[in-house]
């Protein structure tokens, strides 16, 4: 009995403020909701949170459709949890998920639908690892500026987003433009899709995610480079963490592109992006916390447009939750005073390297 | 001089940490106008923490500050500045970037129409305290261009053209050559000469029995005892000190030297900005012999030394060990070939402060047998790290709760013997020492020294850099004084003597 | 040997047609400089305080909604011309409102800076998304105006040489007009007055400042919510100069783009105001091919460049300059580093 309450005060004390900080940020957004309710039609009302939050878990948890709907949500936020929570062990922090994101799905997309008659074992198989390539390529450029040039991966990578999302535009408008469409896009992918599990939409993407947790895990606690990825600021590890965390990136696009959209067009956004950033800090750029907090952010997007439609309440107060969530994780003092918690260490300690990289200087800490 | 009134009386000084650490504990100090005044004490003894409370930059749990008689609250730095309080810190406060005036008047500053700066008259001013202290300051320089002595009569400067009567020094000599320790003594007395009371802290006994006028010992926290220069010597201020009879000259024995085992020709290489720094550095280290290099900080000791472990890369010149050729290879390498390293800063390059200490004590071979094995070496051995953590906190005489305690809660001393333990194998070839005692108590010093002279003479060539002048005195067999990127002198332990290495640290053998 | 030959054909074909390109495309330089400026400013300004704000893009955008909603909100009750000076001044509210924020964060708190900044962004995109969609779509109405641009009178516009230059600068509306006045003030100010010398000293050694009695904490505070108010300015800019609507993320990555101006100027106002030039060229050029079309081989060349490309240039153009500059230049030492008062209690 003791053992299971050690245990139990042990996930407590990891987990405890991140639970905290995401009650603390329902309560503030319910009173935004209520506080902007006044500006709608229908006037002040009070209740509507408690309105809009059942409608949020319903549509996340209340049915089978719901729930899938969370696992298929889910998945692309565990791997892109992963890709920051990695670069955030190495003192670096990728914003460019959202880019690595599409051009993972881009390659997908392409290769996919070049490989469509080809048997599915081997194209589904190429066709991620396409997009595994695409993101790495794309977490490799800003990686190795970094390293070779201090130029910090914050601006690069921000730039590479908004870059991306034009090029690979004007490259499915002018390179890979399948025929045939009255809009442009990349071809039907046939046998590269991955197969669908369970229900109407469960993926094969969503067991690969699951796997992604163990082997980031593996790779971080129990192999020497993981430790140098910890520890040691060098080029080569600046580089390759980058890269690496562009694979994951590349391959929650992939998954997406091969499991649920199907083919590329211009217009396709991420908001994987910033939610990534979200469930990193929230599991503590741990891979076990990044799993959960990734399930819990795919329910809160998949229960989203059900709130919207019952009780219209816009979508994007799941982004201003958010950022509630980063800011009470940040300053996690807030947190520590109206619960009056006593939690283990501050949530955030491996970040101070983040900032400290930001004009060039080297990271702290490791052996020479 | 003795008999007036104190000019500055502390009473019943208390101080608590929220760390636990009772920092001071019913001090008393009595400042006699004219005086220069020595607080004597090891590091953490809570000499710094009392002047912090004089200067108003931490506040006191208990106790009365009385100037003139008069007793009075200090709020802040702004306050303390007022009453007459002036204090150079040990890490100098300049700002590196700003011009000597600009520095002078920070939070003082000369204004014309409500905001805009008048630095030409201010630098009239400074030029003018300048002289009557005795020395010329050009007071449109940029700090970061000025040597190490002309920032800390900057510093000075400060505190004198904020009519500054009591003026407070902390540790004002740790980075200064015996030269400009002499020449800031005379800005001292001249000071003392114009009525000023001064507090000088400080750890190194022979220059507070030179300077003061009355020494005052602290020791973790409580006064132990008060005394005029006359009365007292070195050995019985260090006992006062430390708490028992400590020997303060390592019995270095005598060397057995071999064959040579470093061997560095030609160096040269360039600093973080782009110049070059080393100009061509011969030397060489003999199994079993200890090499001390003396010499100012900033004329390439600290590029000479990571250029020797691998962090920077040479632009010319041969790295020998043991007839390897190691000019270019990886720090990885090095050590494999036999050398070790204990760095200057241990919290950047030598220590991970939130890692546990075990995961310290294995951080150099983390990829080898037996701490990790399998395929490629890349599954970690977690028994043998903790056995490993478990053998060197014993023989080392590091004291923390357990391997797994993070090695950031640790105290300066006991984070230096982590270093020293992982480093000092006893199948060692060449050790590399850069400031291996910085920041310690007189009993680490004394431990670490006394590995030294064990590795020594277990036969490893060792090279020592320290800014102590006192400690390459003591521990080398041979002594290199290093002067703008070049050796300019060689001596063996018993030709070196005091004078003669600072002049030539000074100077560089250029005749005057 | 042809070769060569045609790259400097190129070349010059290249210089004539900037040439008589030029005049006419400063003011949309200046304008499209605008927000860019304005944006480093409020970097410099943070960041010569030791405060890092990547939150510029977030603040940006905040205050560009708000001050659109003001104008939005009023435009009938008080008629165009107020409602848009009220919609300005609610934007640079906004705007010194989240660097109260920002500043708490940091200089408070001590929350890692980044983070605090990233968290700004987001906030930004969720907030003015979610009342756009609440309040602004329903209503269906149009936008809230935009100010009508000062002209020069012709005679002053066709002088050579200064005629050109006099254009691009006051040819514009108020606050692109502003910026030049702002950057000139900041410059002097912060070199010559004593609150630039104490802002600097807060940034490179803020120990120091504490020792000679200055108040770090208040120093930064009042740098990061004025340096924030700039911001506020810029996103009055987008909605309410520019382009005279809202739309969710129009930034665009503006704010960060503003950052490596910063870098670009080596933390000084006028440097600034020269990476915000560059960077704005750089946007114009797309704009400027496809209306005045150049000639001959180059003109081939440059119209074969997909406008894709043209608009994916300035954020190309960022990568390289940081890549290029960020080693070689400086920042404030204490930059990024929060200041701890040591222990008073």
């Amino acid at each position: 009995m003791s053992r299971l309450r050690r245990a139990a005060g042990r996930i407590w004390r990891v987990a405890s403020i991140p639970l905290l900080a995401i009650i603390l940020a329902f309560i503030v957004a319910a009173v935004v909701i209520v506080v902007s309710s006044v500006f709608t039609s229908t006037g002040l009302d009070v209740f509507l949170p408690l309105g809009a939050y059942g409608s949020l878990l319903a549509g996340a948890f209340g049915s089978g459709t719901g729930i899938s709907n969370t696992l298929v949500a889910a998945a692309p936020l565990i791997l892109g949890g992963l890709a920051v929570g990695l670069g955030f062990k190495a003192g670096l922090f990728n914003i460019g998920v959202a880019g690595q994101f599409l051009v993972g799905a881009f390659a997908a997309a392409v290769v996919g639908a070049r490989l469509a008659g080809a048997p599915g074992v081997i194209a589904a198989p190429v066709a991620l690892i396409a997009g595994a390539l695409g993101g790495a390529a794309f977490g490799f450029i800003p990686g190795f500026l970094k390293a070779r040039t201090g130029a910090h991966e914050v601006v690069t990578t921000i730039m590479l987003n908004n870059a991306a999302v034009l090029l690979l535009t004007w490259a499915v408008n002018d390179l890979v433009r399948a025929p045939g469409f009255s809009f442009p896009r990349t071809g039907d992918l046939g046998h590269s899709a991955l197969p669908i599990l369970l229900g109407r939409n469960v993926h094969l993407g969503i067991p690969i995610a699951v796997l992604a947790v163990f082997s980031v895990r593996w790779l971080l606690d129990r192999t020497t480079n993981g430790f140098e990825i910890r520890t040691v600021g060098q080029i080569f590890i600046t580089t390759l963490t980058m890269t690496l965390s562009g694979l994951l990136a590349g391959v929650a696009g992939a998954i997406q592109m091969l499991g649920v959209i199907g083919f590329y067009a211009p217009g396709i956004t991420a908001s994987v992006g910033f939610d990534s950033i979200a469930v990193a800090l929230l599991g503590r750029s741990d891979p076990i916390g990044i799993l959960f907090a990734a399930i819990l952010f795919g329910a809160f997007r998949a229960g989203a447009p059900l709130m919207q439609i019952e009780t219209s309440v816009p979508v994007e107060i799941i982004d201003i939750i958010q950022a509630l969530v980063i800011l009470f994780l940040a300053a996690d003092l807030i947190v520590r005073r109206v619960f009056r918690v006593r939690a283990a260490k501050p949530v955030i300690s491996e970040l101070a390297t983040v900032t400290r990289t930001w004009a060039g200087g080297a990271p702290p800490g490791g052996g020479a | 001089m003795t008999d007036q009134p104190p000019v500055l009386e502390m009473r019943g000084i208390m101080k608590l940490f929220p760390t636990g650490t009772l920092a001071n504990d019913a001090i008393d100090l009595a400042l006699r106008p004219g005086e220069i005044h020595a607080l004597l004490g090891e590091n953490g003894a809570g000499k710094s923490t009392l002047m912090n409370i004089l200067y108003g930059l931490v506040t006191p749990d208990a106790g009365e500050i009385r100037i003139d008689g008069q007793p009075v609250t200090i709020h802040d730095p702004a306050d303390a500045i007022a009453r007459g309080i002036g204090m150079v810190h040990q890490h100098f406060m300049l700002v590196p970037v700003l011009s000597v005036a600009e520095n002078v008047v920070l939070g003082d500053e000369i204004v014309r129409a409500g905001q805009i700066l008048d630095l030409g008259e201010g630098a009239r001013r400074i030029k003018l305290l300048a002289q009557k202290l005795g020395f010329e300051i050009d007071p449109s320089t940029r700090v970061d261009q000025l040597s190490v002595g002309q920032q800390q009569r900057v510093e000075i400067l400060k505190a004198i053209y904020r009519n500054a009567r009591i003026l407070v020094l902390d540790e004002p000599t740790a980075v200064l050559t015996p030269q400009e320790t002499r020449e800031i003594f005379e800005v001292l007395r001249r000071l003392r000469g114009e009525g000023a009371s001064i507090i000088f802290i400080s750890h190194k006994l022979d220059e507070v029995l030179e300077i003061a006028d009355r020494i005052t010992v602290i020791r973790r926290g409580k006064v132990v005892g008060s005394r005029r220069p006359s009365e007292t010597n070195e050995n019985e201020l260090a006992e006062l000190m430390v708490g028992r009879a400590v020997s303060l000259r390592v019995d270095r024995g005598r060397s057995h030297p071999g064959e040579a085992m470093l061997e560095v020709r030609g160096l040269r290489a360039r600093n973080d900005r782009g110049h070059d720094v080393l100009q061509g550095v011969d030397l060489s280290v003999r199994a079993g012999e200890i090499l001390g290099i003396a010499g100012v900080a900033g004329n390439g000791q600290e590029e000479l030394v990571e250029a020797l472990i691998g962090l920077r890369k040479p632009t010319a010149g041969t790295i020998r060990l043991a007839g390897h050729d190691l000019t270019h290879a990886l720090v990885d390498e090095r050590r494999d070939r036999g050398m070790a390293f204990v760095p200057a800063d241990r919290h950047k390059y030598g220590l991970v402060l939130t890692y546990p200490l075990d995961d310290n004590l294995a951080l150099t071979r983390y990829g080898d047998p037996p701490f990790a094995g399998g395929f490629a070496g890349i599954i970690r051995n977690f028994k043998a790290i903790t056995a490993n953590a478990i053998r060197l906190m014993k023989e080392f005489d590091i004291r923390a709760p357990d391997p797994k305690t993070p090695a950031g809660t640790l105290s300066g001393g006991n984070q230096q013997k982590v270093v020293v333990a992982r480093e000092f194998r006893h199948d060692l070839r060449l050790l590399v020492l850069d400031q291996p005692t910085r920041g310690l108590d007189v009993g680490s010093i004394e431990f670490i020294h006394k590995q030294v002279i064990g590795r020594r003479d277990d036969g490893a060539a060792v090279l020592l850099i320290s800014a102590e002048l006192d400690e390459v005195l003591d521990l080398s067999d041979r002594v290199l004084v290093m002067f703008r990127g070049q050796i300019v002198g060689t001596f063996p332990a018993e030709e070196a003597q005091r004078e003669k290495v600072g002049l030539l640290m000074a100077t560089g053998g250029a005749r005057a | 040997m042809d070769a060569v030959g045609t790259v400097f054909r190129l070349i010059w074909e290249l210089g004539v047609y900037l040439y008589t390109v030029v005049p006419d495309l400063l003011p949309i330089i200046l304008a499209l400089a605008t927000p860019l400026a304005l944006g480093a400013l409020c970097g410099v300004l943070n960041e010569r305080s030791g405060v890092v704000n990547i939150g510029i893009e977030g603040i940006m955008l905040m205050a560009a909604f708000f001050g659109y909603l003001t104008g939005f909100a009023l435009h009938d009750a008080v008629g165009s011309g107020v409602s848009i000076a009220l919609g300005i001044l609610a934007a640079v509210f906004v705007g010194a409102l989240l660097g109260l924020v920002h500043a708490w964060l940091t200089v408070s708190v001590r929350a890692d800076q980044i983070i605090a900044g990233t968290m700004m962004n987001i906030a930004a995109f969720g907030v003015t998304g979610y009342l756009n969609r609440l309040i602004i779509t329903p209503s269906g109405r149009g936008g809230a105006g935009v100010i009508a641009p000062f002209h020069l009178p012709d005679a002053i516009a066709n002088l050579p040489f200064v005629g050109p230059i006099l254009v691009m600068f006051l040819d514009q509306g108020p606050i692109a007009m502003s910026v030049l006045f702002i950057v000139i003030a900041l410059q002097f100010a912060l070199f010559r007055t004593r609150w630039g010398l104490r802002t600097r000293a807060v940034g490179e050694h803020p120990k120091a400042a504490d020792t000679v009695g200055i108040d770090v904490y208040r120093q930064r505070y009042l740098n990061v919510i004025f340096g924030c108010a700039l911001a506020g300015l810029a996103g009055a800019f987008l909605t309410l100069e520019s382009t005279g609507s809202f739309q969710n993320g129009m930034t665009n990555g503006r704010g960060f783009i503003a950052l490596a101006a910063m870098i670009f100027g080596r933390w000084t106002p006028i440097g600034a105001l020269a990476g915000a030039l560059l960077f704005g060229t750089a946007t114009a050029l797309g704009v400027v091919v496809s209306i005045r079309i150049p000639e001959g081989d180059l003109g081939d060349i440059m119209r074969s460049i997909p406008s894709y490309w043209y608009a994916a240039l300035p954020y190309l153009m960022t990568i390289v300059i940081l890549a290029g500059v960020v080693g070689r230049s400086t920042p404030p030492a204490a930059d990024g580093v929060p200041y701890v008062k040591e222990g008073k209690g």
